[in-house]
């Protein structure tokens, strides 16, 4: 799932704090897994500012809707009939529906409510981990299905660097070292001969250096 | 043993000689004196100078200019180039760069995590990994052509080396990730700073058990302690280096003043000790803001004076 954190209020409030309507617009997908953006955070983000505004002596008008997801035109589309009452979203969808939030309603200001920060899992309540940076060319069958690319601080196809140290990763002895569990995971397999072929070098046009990327599927298109 | 570049130090190394070198940090500024400097403290007894690529993610004067510097003054250096900071694209545009000044050795490294240096919270790039550096260079000096495919005219003439660390973890990987190095086409290896020599000692018979030594030429790391301080931080501190506790003592039972001093002989001795194993070429004497102490502990190994090549 796409993991997300939230942001600071202060922050929040510095982007909204001269709007007068404001719908805060959580996301029943991802972010809810994550306890970052779904209806729960945003009852409790609802609630926060309520008391910012009291405190601050004005009466500000500040709904909760919670979409099912904020990635797809049906869902968006559910809003279509209210968005006019407000005068500004704080979408607590990752950035994917932030941007299609503000591309369908060009003239309403949307402001993030939470960090997008990556593609994980929940490893348990309250932490959650990266596992992949969709890089669009998937190596894992090489590397006993664990990436380098996401895991490995340097992102080298053929490591371990020589920082790596007891299983951790020289930047922080919390994580571990990415070629330490593909080497332990290919013992495991038998294959740890495959260890010693070369990576060849990567075409990174498929990852985010090759611009903005599409998948387009004709054999599903209407 | 065939002579693939004008690299002296290849030259060295293919005439049997245990070859020296040394390295240089480059300054944090743009002052060549200080390269100047360093170079003439060591310059008449190691083969050849390393100059750091922005080592432990601080910015720096550039490797390649303070290479360029060294070889302006008639010596030979090595170009440490990091995968951090350049895609390919600048990689083997410096690599010409480089060449253009006849810089024929080259030290395929992935380099620090910025996170180290003075701008953590920079990007890194790692377009390439150190191993598929040393193809680069290998492609673009034996085949003269770019990674794109296209023609290079006056390829780049250089000795292809890369950094090993018999010490890092996995210990199992230790070996063939250095065949993997030597496929790669990898010529010359300078290896961590050796302190731990039993282990080291292993990691060579491994080596030699799989026919690799024969295959690259191992020049054996070794940095002079200056305190026991140091030696607990390279200890406890620097990733992948291990020293054993025996070593902490001996430099801790040492009278402060007298510390650099046992650091030095500690050195000489394990070099004395190294220089029998089978498969050590040479020696990497990284003497870490200490330049001064190069000569004597080379002198003192009985390998001064430097033999000479044409």
């Amino acid at each position: 799932m796409i993991v997300a954190d939230r942001k600071p209020i202060e922050e929040i409030i510095a982007e909204i704090k001269e709007h007068e309507k404001i719908l805060i617009l959580g996301c029943n997908e991802c972010v809810t897994v994550c306890e970052a953006g779904g209806k729960k955070e945003v009852g409790v983000l609802a609630s926060a500012l309520r008391m910012y505004f009291l405190n601050q002596g004005r009466d500000v008008k500040l709904d909760e809707i919670t979409l099912e997801r904020q990635c797809d035109h049906e869902y968006l589309e559910e809003i279509r009939d209210v968005i006019d009452q407000y005068d500004a979203v704080v979408s607590l969808a990752c950035g994917v529906g932030v941007q299609f939030m503000a591309e369908k309603y060009h003239t309403m200001p949307v402001y993030p409510g939470v960090n997008t920060c990556f593609l994980g899992v929940t490893e348990k309540r309250g932490l959650w981990t990266e596992r992949c940076q969709a890089c669009g060319q998937c190596i894992l069958a090489r590397t006993g299905g664990i990436c380098p690319v996401s895991r490995c601080a340097k992102r080298i196809l053929n490591g371990p660097c020589g920082g790596s140290t007891q299983g951790s990763c020289e930047i922080n002895k919390e994580i571990s070292c990415a070629w330490q569990l593909i080497i332990d995971r290919l013992k495991a397999l038998d294959r740890l001969d495959d260890y010693e072929q070369i990576d060849p070098i990567k075409d990174w046009s498929t990852d985010r250096a090759g611009g903005p990327r599409k998948v387009e599927r004709e054999d599903v298109q209407q | 043993m065939k002579i693939n570049t004008p690299s002296k130090l290849e030259k060295i190394l293919a005439a049997g000689h245990l070859a020296v070198t040394s390295e240089c940090g480059p300054p944090r500024g743009s002052d060549p004196e200080v390269i100047v400097e360093k170079a003439n403290l060591i310059k008449d007894h190691v083969d050849a100078i390393n100059i750091t690529d922005n080592q432990t993610s601080v910015t720096r004067m550039c490797s390649l200019a303070a290479c360029i510097k060294l070889k302006l003054m008639g010596l030979e250096p090595v170009l440490q180039m990091v995968t951090r900071d350049r895609n390919r694209i600048a990689l083997q545009s410096d690599i010409l760069g480089a060449a253009a000044f006849d810089i024929h050795n080259v030290l395929c490294l992935s380099g620090d995590h910025q996170s180290f240096g003075d701008c953590p919270t920079g990007q890194n790039v790692h377009d390439i990994d150190s191993i598929q550096l040393i193809q680069t260079v290998r492609h673009m000096r034996d085949e003269s052509k770019f990674l794109g495919g296209d023609d290079i005219s006056r390829s780049p003439k250089m000795f292809v080396g890369a950094a090993a660390n018999p010490f890092a973890d996995p210990f199992e990987i230790r070996v063939p990730r250095l065949a993997k190095k030597i496929a790669a086409g990898v010529e010359f290896i300078q290896t961590q700073c050796i302190y731990d020599l039993d282990k080291f000692e292993l990691w060579m018979k491994m080596a030699g058990d799989r026919g690799l030594l024969e295959k690259v030429s191992i020049l054996a790391g070794v940095t002079p302690f200056k305190s026991v301080g140091m030696a607990r931080y390279m200890k406890n501190r620097v990733p992948g280096i291990e020293v054993p506790d025996e070593m902490i003592k001996r430099m801790a039972d040492t009278p402060k003043e007298k510390q650099p001093e046992e650091g030095v002989k500690i050195c000489i001795e394990s070099m004395q000790r190294l220089k029998e194993v089978e498969g050590v070429r040479g020696f990497h004497v990284m003497a870490i803001e200490w330049e001064e102490m190069v000569p004597e502990i080379v002198e003192k190994t009985g390998l001064y004076p430097r033999p000479s090549v044409d």
